[in-house]
């Protein structure tokens, strides 16, 4: 049974991340190219110059495709929420049932009007107007991406709820400390300039392509220089939300920090490891080294995790196991916590019915007493709280690495753009459009961090994915995983291939 | 119709029709729409809870119950 169980939690948790995978390949590209396409219509109403107009209209029309490709790709993980992840569904449907609904009657009522300005209106509405349009389009796209950020990194850190144990659900207590949560405005900060970064590499990848063939040379360096510029200020802005988002997660999900740095045992003066090879067979608890080779960079970790550097980070043995001496519960003895947790809400459950109500206000004293460690209760081993170490490890480093080169390039790009001699810099190109590429693979390396590196929360510390989960056959889980599998593939290399012969016909279309 | 209403009417119609890499873009979502909603969610997606439930009580009481269940002890 208890087999079953994980064999259909592991493969729901395929399920929804094949999804979330493919959507996040069409999404980044939404957000960040309508700014661009805004700022290169801005210069086309500023200056008059027809060439900027027909540079625009390219763009939108890249723009357009990825975004028809893409719309609606994030149902389906809504329809999963209701089959695979009923539990979970029912818990938090209070907090965000209706604002995920309101945001997607604005988005389609922000697409209807104003797309439709955007991609018809060119000759039918005045610039300035038109202008306006394609502005609230970046605007818009971005704010409807809100709410769905402010639920993940709701479930990241759950603030501004309370547990009502007669509907069993989390019911929203504060809506400001919900939307804004730290974890959640940095989420949602870092994401979208993140997104900024891709599209901007998209831009210069692809103008980089028309310069290495010799096509369309001039409108390829005015959307180099544009796109650029946004992604030297959108890669600073995201490294500056990432060191935030790194600090919150040292303080509410330590547990996911020490997997990013392959840290078991917590240490004064932490070192941040720059590059390693991870010990694969290194379990929390044994003697054996974490790491195989290590390039480590002394008092780094504990100055990013407290701002400190001398600072003690904790490491996977110490929050499993605890460390009294620096005032650590771990696991161990949280999971005690949160099985008096669970047999309180049984015991509540029972008396209520049985309509006893003096043991169940008794059994609920109990249950608020230690509810915070709800989800340790359902836990039936202490390191079952690691998430998987190497996977987080290499996602996080892949992360930080390209997200170290790409600022590079925008300013090569910027400084042989500015010297003339751009088009001559073939390696350069090169480089830049093979950055499209590995754009994609740092927004996937980001959300693997974020998302593996909380496993085996669905809600941090108060609910498993076991328990989220509902009780289908696995069997089913996997057909659909294939069938979804076979339509995002076919989705995206349509993508592909309308986008090759959109680029192949160029702005003269 | 009034003339705003048919000015309207007229901006999407001809933008429609002016579209050229647009109509293979709208025949890939209507598509798409139609696999989604009238196979996947109709056949392969059903909502557990309001497919085995009738009302918010009983979807309550068998999540309570869910959370309510020990783990086997290692």
């Amino acid at each position: 049974m208890e087999d079953q169980i994980l064999n259909t939690v592991n493969w729901a948790r395929a399920q929804f991340a094949l999804t979330a995978m493919y959507h996040w390949i069409f999404v980044p590209l939404t957000l960040g190219l309508s700014f661009l396409i805004a700022f290169f219509e801005s210069i086309y109403v500023k200056t008059g110059n027809e060439e900027w107009k027909k540079l625009t209209k390219f763009w939108m029309t890249i723009f357009g495709i990825n975004f028809a490709i893409g719309v609606a790709t994030g149902i389906i993980m809504e329809f999963q929420f209701g089959t695979n992840w009923s539990n979970y569904s029912w818990m938090v449907g209070d907090i965000f049932g209706a604002p995920l609904a309101i945001e997607g009657i604005f988005a389609f009522f922000l697409e209807a009007t104003f797309f439709a300005v955007m991609f018809f209106g060119w000759h039918k509405v005045t610039k300035g107007f038109h202008l306006f349009s394609t502005w609230m389009v970046a605007i818009g796209s971005n704010l409807s991406a809100v709410w769905i950020l402010v639920a993940n990194g709701w479930m990241q850190y759950p603030a501004g709820m309370a547990f009502n144990p007669d509907k069993a659900r989390f019911e929203m207590q504060n809506f400001t400390d919900v939307a804004l949560s730290p974890v959640a405005v940095h989420k949602f900060t870092h994401t979208t300039s993140s997104a900024f970064l891709l599209a901007s590499l998209f831009v210069v990848g692809v103008s980089a392509l028309f310069l290495l063939q010799k096509r369309h040379q001039k409108m390829a360096k005015r959307s180099m220089v544009v796109a650029a510029v946004f992604g030297l200020i959108a890669s600073i802005f995201c490294a500056f939300t990432g060191d935030e988002a790194a600090f919150n997660v040292a303080q509410r999900q330590p547990m996911k920090l020490a997997a990013m740095e392959g840290l078991y045992v917590g240490a004064d003066n932490a070192p941040l490891i720059a590059a390693g090879i991870i010990n694969s067979r290194k379990k929390a608890g044994d003697d054996q080294p974490a790491f195989h080779q290590a390039v480590k960079i002394p008092g780094l970790l504990s100055l990013l995790a407290n701002r400190n550097a001398n600072s003690f980070v904790p490491g996977i043995d110490d929050l499993v196991f605890g460390n009294a001496g620096r005032n650590i519960v771990g696991a161990e003895q949280r999971m005690i916590t949160g099985k008096l947790a669970v047999a309180a809400l049984g015991r509540y459950k029972e008396a209520k019915a049985k309509g006893d109500m003096t043991e169940a206000t008794a059994a609920l004293a109990v249950f608020d007493q230690h509810k915070g460690d709800l989800g340790y209760g359902y836990l039936y081993s202490a390191v079952q709280a690691v998430p998987p170490v190497a996977t987080t490890f290499y996602s996080f480093h892949i992360m930080v690495v390209l997200g170290t080169l790409f600022p590079l390039i925008f300013l090569l790009v910027l400084y042989f753009t500015f010297k003339g001699t751009i088009e001559s810099q073939r390696w350069l190109n090169i480089a830049c459009f093979a950055s499209i590429f590995l754009g994609y693979v740092a927004q996937q390396a980001g959300w693997v961090v974020a998302e593996v590196g909380r496993q085996p929360w669905a809600i941090q510390g108060l609910l498993p994915v076991n328990v989220a989960t509902t009780n289908v056959a696995a069997s089913n889980v996997q057909t659909t995983f294939f069938i979804f599998l076979t339509l995002f593939t076919v989705l995206l290399l349509a993508e592909i291939r309308i986008m090759v012969k959109q680029i192949k016909i160029g702005p003269e279309a | 119709m009034t003339s705003k209403a048919k000015q309207l009417y007229l901006f999407y119609q001809e933008g429609f029709r002016s579209m050229l890499v647009g109509r293979t873009l709208w025949k890939i979502i209507i598509l798409k729409l139609f696999i989604m909603f009238a196979v996947l969610k109709i056949f392969f997606f059903p909502n557990y809870l309001k497919e085995n439930f009738t009302n918010d009580g009983d979807r309550a009481r068998h999540v309570l119950e869910s959370l309510t269940i020990m783990p086997p002890s290692h």
